[in-house]
């Protein structure tokens, strides 16, 4: 009785059998891989702004607070982005003829907003709310990233739910003293540890993880 | 309530024997009384049989590979789709910043809404300023902080994408401009004549700053003529004032005071323009917080069941037209010379009229008797007399000036303007905010009569049927978004403040106005400020302020103007001032025509909120329907759905039947409102117009009517055996034995009962199995447990929670055949529960919400935890997780989950964007969802005090229905705190948990409801 299969059929259904681990193995990490990539979460992507502006000049060298511009930050789920005519109180006298200020002025003069490209964006279903956040010993930097550091901005982290539960989970790893909050840098003191701690105590940070704290 | 054979076996659950099956005294509808093949299958599937798509249920010839492919098909696109990125956004700040605006944080501002020309104070909550949510305001008199459902539906108007949005000339888009300069041409003809030719049309009018405007147009045109027409005005109330007090006067009622309240045909707690403030003062008088609490009774005559009605300690079922009759009865057993003849109208009991009588006698001063708006002046009079000689007047009822600022006998003011249209007189007609095309009595040939005039226009806020027939149809401005004032059902001014800029660039009423009197761009808000200005405002002046400045402001703040409540008018009704009795109501049909529950006279018709809202009792949707009692239905041959005529005096209409329980016999109700032709949206051709069986003398109840049937059906929709709970437990103790015992959904007692036996409500002690359960325990001892309380003493029915819900949480409108299919979004519902006899039953109402369970059926059964529970007692869904399996929705026992079965939200017409609450998900096809108890509210408040280092105050938190309910029958709050309104309510003895047998532990329960009746009259 002749072969059915020939004898290469061996070599083949043993690379195939291997191969078929590999390539679906391999198409699930090709998907982890994107999900994770710059390209879907848009993490670390720097963006097309109207006006190129930088974080790292104005609370570095300028020394301005985060709260002059996002006024609500303290008091409202959003922080509030600057209106032209917060940018004019400045550049009204300063810089006044900036190619780069062109958007500012004609925005201020015709009345039509400034359009920025949505950095920072969390999907409809999630609710997020900066004024307990900062309240409760969070800073901007901790989410946004070093801004100081940012001459222009990109969103620093991927804005996971993931990323947001590991917080949620060790609150001790990430609170800092409420008047450490607003820097633009800020590098956690040696004794995070411990310091943590005594700052979930004190400030009574629930660590909630439950899903109505965001979703509803 | 004592009767032992509905009681909880008092063995072990687990260890009774089969028992005989407990009479059911309660039903829902006449299908569950008949338990009808539909009803029952209503009752066994979430989705009744014969309603699901037949593919869905196996019979299509689907078959087990069908269903695997499908299955593996939908896995693959679910999966696909579930890879969306997040699309790029902009973010766009102002160029100026307006001062007190904080993103993600709500403004309420003061203002009041029109309903038949009388205003309700509301605060008006505005996101970015977006009005998204109506609420009552809770310092005016009118609304005391409750709303009703046309309050809660109004927002949902002013973003109707039928809305009239430009000018339009001939049905042709028109420019302001060509309209300004024809009108001015017309004016200044009508100019040299002193305005003969010129007629304008408007709804009753109680705006001070309006009637004053218009005054003046008079003063400019003194031969102009102004009318007024209010479909579902109050013509009859107003004569029964003049008959009795000479004068036209407004009856102000104090319900607080009344112990014993008599309503002849009158739905006071809805349909009057007081009808909120009424209800929460009749309810006060309700809550019973003991056995020893003094309550108030109320009797009720009436033809067709009312949301007063079914508050009813004794609820008579007469005809409209007997009314009158009864009246006279009841007055002559009072005591009240000149009432007329004794005699009760056939087939009602003497006791009845005697028992009422003297309980009415037994309460002098304390005692209120209120017509309704449908009946003739005579019973207004007789009323009035009545409360003179019971010594009601000063006490619970005070008389003051009219709310009008010009009152008028509307049905003869619109007749004489078709007159004048019909013989040429008319050069120029301006209708304003109505439309009597559609609107008039059939009698009244204002179609016809309007040809004649020359130039035609009509300001609205829908290009309707009698914009249809003008020149011009000219936007109006939506009351969100213009100024003026109005007075409320006791003359307080409200000034009434825009939320927002026209949409549209409509014009207001007064801004029309102005323009008629060639005052050409003068702006609402300077016309308002000037005639407050000129009212001596610093008699209106809070303490401790001055100037115009400070009125203004202080006004406008609090969303009515100090001191304007009209005072108490001295003297009270003519003695003697009787209508003598007229011939006796013919025997036969009567049809009674009332203002929808719904869509009231027609003006909201477009309102998909109210179209889809079950109408109390019948639960019907997107529909009207001849209601008829079942005994009629049975003598007359008729069945539900069948098209009939109902014919007289030559005219006829065609409607289909609805038989109602609780609907007099020989009475038939149609309401008004429906049979929109033109303009009206999505409430266009729904329903049969009443209007064209009405006439200007009998213009609400018509006698001697013939109902002949035709061979048509019509398609009803309701949703009467949706959403059933079954009133029947079963034990199922071994293989042979099973034993049902009575669930009792509803719980009553009579007030005797209840002092007997306060504990009447309580589940026998066995029933209460909280240790058991196989889930390890939450920990319920720390933070915030919230809980709800519905008292069902209080509970109207009247659907302002509903609607207030659709506002607050972004519900979607499925339309009729979703609803046909059991589909219907609404995360509350209204259950109307009967008990007794077909022909005469009593009538209850039971408010169903997501019950919050703490060991939650629903939790147990979803495969992706999409529905979850957090430790503040609180059944969450997380709909982002929903994969749509729907075995919640399956293991509900109380069926308060509802599922996108479709892409209902609009997520396309942009004009509805902004109506919807920022702070609630906007679901998507494939999402199950229910009531969160408002979760964002708790949410909201959390954080904020939070941060402030405080803790919630009881009060804080008040979900939509809860703080919309007129009676404030919902509570809700922290159940773990001993001296909330909620744990204070819950400790009553008359707490029960609905279902508590199945220890599910819901977080909402119920108080039971209570029945005063009064020993003399039996039966």
């Amino acid at each position: 009785m002749p072969q059915v299969f020939h004898r290469s059929m061996n070599t083949i259904s043993r690379v195939s059998s291997v191969g078929l681990v590999l390539v679906i193995g391999g198409l699930l990490y090709f998907c982890w891989a994107v999900n994770q990539s710059p390209y879907y979460t848009r993490a670390k992507l720097q963006l097309e702004q109207p006006v190129p502006f930088s974080h790292k000049h104005h609370t570095m060298d300028d020394g301005i607070d985060c709260r002059y511009c996002h006024t609500s930050v303290e008091t409202s789920s959003f922080a509030g982005l600057p209106s032209t005519e917060t940018c004019m109180t400045c550049h009204s006298q300063i810089w006044t003829n900036s190619v780069m200020l062109q958007p500012v002025r004609a925005s201020y003069a015709t009345g039509q907003s400034l359009e920025w490209a949505r950095v920072n964006a969390l999907p409809e279903f999630v609710y997020f709310n900066h004024s307990i956040h900062v309240k409760k010993g969070i800073g901007c930097t901790t989410c946004h990233g070093e801004l100081g550091d940012m001459p222009i901005t990109w969103k620093q982290n991927t804005l996971y739910m993931r990323w947001c539960i590991d917080c949620h989970k060790h609150p001790q790893e990430y609170v800092r003293p409420r008047e450490d909050v607003f820097l633009p840098v800020y590098n956690p003191p040696k004794n995070q540890a411990e310091l943590g701690k005594k700052l979930v105590a004190e400030y009574k940070i629930h660590s909630w993880t439950r899903c109505d704290t965001c979703h509803r | 309530m004592n009767d032992s054979n509905n009681e909880m076996p008092a063995s072990n659950l687990v260890q009774i024997g089969p028992k005989p099956v407990a009479e059911q005294r309660f039903w829902r509808s006449l299908d569950e009384l008949e338990q009808t093949p539909a009803f029952q299958k209503g009752m066994k599937y979430e989705f009744p049989e014969g309603r699901v798509p037949k593919a869905l249920t196996g019979q299509g010839g689907l078959t087990r590979r069908d269903i695997l492919k499908l299955m593996g098909a939908s896995a693959g696109l679910a999966g696909v789709t579930a890879c969306t990125k997040l699309p790029p956004e902009k973010i766009v700040p102002y160029v100026r910043q307006p001062e007190e605006f904080v993103p993600g944080i709500p403004v309420f501002f003061a203002t009041a809404m029109p309903l038949g020309g009388v205003g309700r104070g509301m605060l008006v909550e505005s996101h970015m300023g977006r009005p998204t949510k109506v609420e009552g305001n809770p310092g005016h008199p009118s609304s005391l902080g409750s709303m009703d459902l046309f309050g809660q539906a109004s927002v949902l108007t002013l973003y109707d994408p039928d809305r009239s949005q430009v000018p339009s000339h001939y049905g042709h888009v028109g420019s302001w401009e060509e309209f300004i300069a024809e009108l001015g041409d017309h004016l200044a003809a009508e100019r040299s004549t002193g305005g003969t030719g010129l007629r304008i049309l408007t709804g009753a009018i109680t705006s001070p700053t309006l009637a004053d405007q218009i005054q003046g147009l008079l003063k400019d045109f003194p031969h102009a003529n102004w009318h007024q027409y209010e479909p579902c005005g109050r013509d009859s109330v107003r004569e029964g004032s003049r008959i009795a007090f000479g004068e036209y006067t407004n009856s102000v009622y104090r319900l607080n005071k009344a112990d014993v309240v008599l309503s002849l045909d009158s739905d006071f707690m809805f349909a009057e323009p007081g009808g909120i403030r009424y209800a929460r003062d009749f309810a006060d008088r309700r809550r019973m917080p003991d056995p020893n609490a003094t309550t108030n009774r109320l009797y009720v005559a009436e033809s067709t069941p009312s949301i007063t009605g079914s508050l009813a300690d004794h609820r008579l079922q007469v005809r409209s037209c007997d009314v009158e009759a009864l009246a006279r009865a009841i007055a002559a057993a009072v005591g009240l010379a000149g009432a007329g003849s004794a005699n009760a109208p056939a087939g009602v009991s003497a006791d009845w009229i005697t028992g009422v009588a003297n309980d009415l006698k037994a309460h002098r001063g304390s005692s209120l008797v209120v017509a309704g708006d449908v009946q003739p002046p005579a019973v207004h009079a007789l009323a009035h007399a009545m409360n003179e000689a019971l010594g009601n007047a000063g006490q619970t009822v005070i008389y003051t000036a009219p709310v009008e600022a010009n009152p008028t006998d509307e049905t003869r003011s619109l007749k004489e303007l078709v007159a004048a249209m019909d013989s040429g007189q008319v050069r120029t007609l301006i209708v304003m905010g109505v439309n009597p095309v559609y609107s008039s009595p059939a009698d009244v040939p204002f179609l016809a009569a309007m040809q004649k005039v020359n130039f035609r226009v009509h300001l609205g806020l829908f290009h309707d049927e009698t914009s249809a027939q003008c020149h011009w149809q000219i936007p109006e401005a939506h009351y969100l978004e213009a100024w003026g004032d109005l007075r409320s059902y006791d003359g307080t001014v409200s000034v009434v403040q825009p939320l927002i800029a026209p949409l549209y660039g409509g014009k207001s009423a007064l801004e029309m106005v102005a323009i008629l009197r060639g005052q050409t761009g003068a702006s609402g808000h300077d016309m308002v400020r000037d005639y407050w200005q000129n009212q001596a405002p610093a008699a209106h002046l809070p303490v401790g302020t001055s100037g115009f400045e400070d009125f203004w402001e202080t006004s406008l703040n609090n969303g009515w103007i100090e001191g304007t409540a009209y005072p108490a008018r001295a003297g009270g009704a003519k003695a003697g001032a009787n209508p003598a009795a007229g011939s006796p109501a013919p025997e036969g049909l009567e049809l009674v025509l009332r203002p929808s529950p719904s869509v009231w006279d027609g003006c909201l018709a477009s309102n998909a909120w109210l179209q889809e809202l079950p109408q109390p009792f019948s639960k019907l949707t997107w529909d009207n329907a001849l209601l008829m009692s079942p005994g009629n239905g049975i003598r007359l041959g008729l069945k539900q759905a069948d098209v009939v005529k109902v014919r007289v005096d030559g005219r006829e209409i065609a409607a289909p039947v609805f038989i109602l329980p609780g609907q007099a016999a020989n009475s038939l109700t149609l309401h008004l409102g429906y049979g929109r032709t033109v303009g009206a949206g999505l409430g266009t051709n729904v329903g049969a117009n009443a209007y064209e069986i009405r006439t200007s003398d009998a213009p609400w109840i018509i006698a001697g009517v013939s109902v002949v049937k035709t061979a048509d059906t019509h398609h009803l929709v309701t949703t009467q055996n949706s959403h059933l709970i079954e009133q029947q437990g079963h034990y199922v103790a071994d293989e042979e034995s099973e034993s049902a015992f009575d669930r009792r959904v509803m719980r009553v007692a009579s007030i005797d009962e209840f002092r007997r036996n306060p504990d009447f409500a309580a589940d026998p002690p066995e029933m209460n199995t909280q240790a058991q359960s196989l889930y390890p325990p939450y920990d319920y001892s720390k933070g915030y447990q919230w809980g709800m309380s519905i008292d069902l003493n209080t509970c109207i029915g009247c659907n302002a929670c509903v609607v207030a819900c659709y506002a607050e949480n972004n519900i979607a409108v499925v339309g009729k055949d979703e609803v046909d299919n059991g589909r219907d979004m609404q995360w509350i519902r209204v259950d109307t529960y009967y008990r007794g006899d077909i022909d005469d039953p009593e009538m209850y109402n039971e408010v169903v919400l997501c019950m919050h369970c703490e060991n939650a059926p629903c939790e147990y059964v979803c495969p992706v935890g999409a529905t979850m529970h957090n430790d503040e007692g609180l059944n969450l869904m997380i709909y982002n997780r929903c994969v749509g399996t729907r075995y919640c929705s399956n293991n509900c026992p109380y069926k308060v989950r509802r599922f996108n079965f479709k892409l209902y939200s609009d997520w396309t017409t942009p004009s509805l964007f902004p109506l919807r609450n920022p702070d609630v998900t906007v679901r998507s096809r494939g999402v199950m969802e229910k009531c969160s108890y408002c979760i964002q509210r708790i949410r909201e408040a959390e954080i904020n005090t939070e941060r402030d280092g405080t803790t919630i105050k009881d009060g804080q938190v008040q979900t939509a229905c809860q703080q919309t309910c007129p009676t404030q029958a919902i509570v809700f709050g922290d159940i773990r705190d001993p001296n909330s309104r909620v744990s204070q309510l819950k400790a009553q003895t008359r707490q029960y948990a609905l279902l508590r047998e199945l220890n599910v532990r819901p977080r909402t329960t119920y108080l039971a409801r209570l029945r005063n009746p009064n020993p003399e009259i039996k039966g």
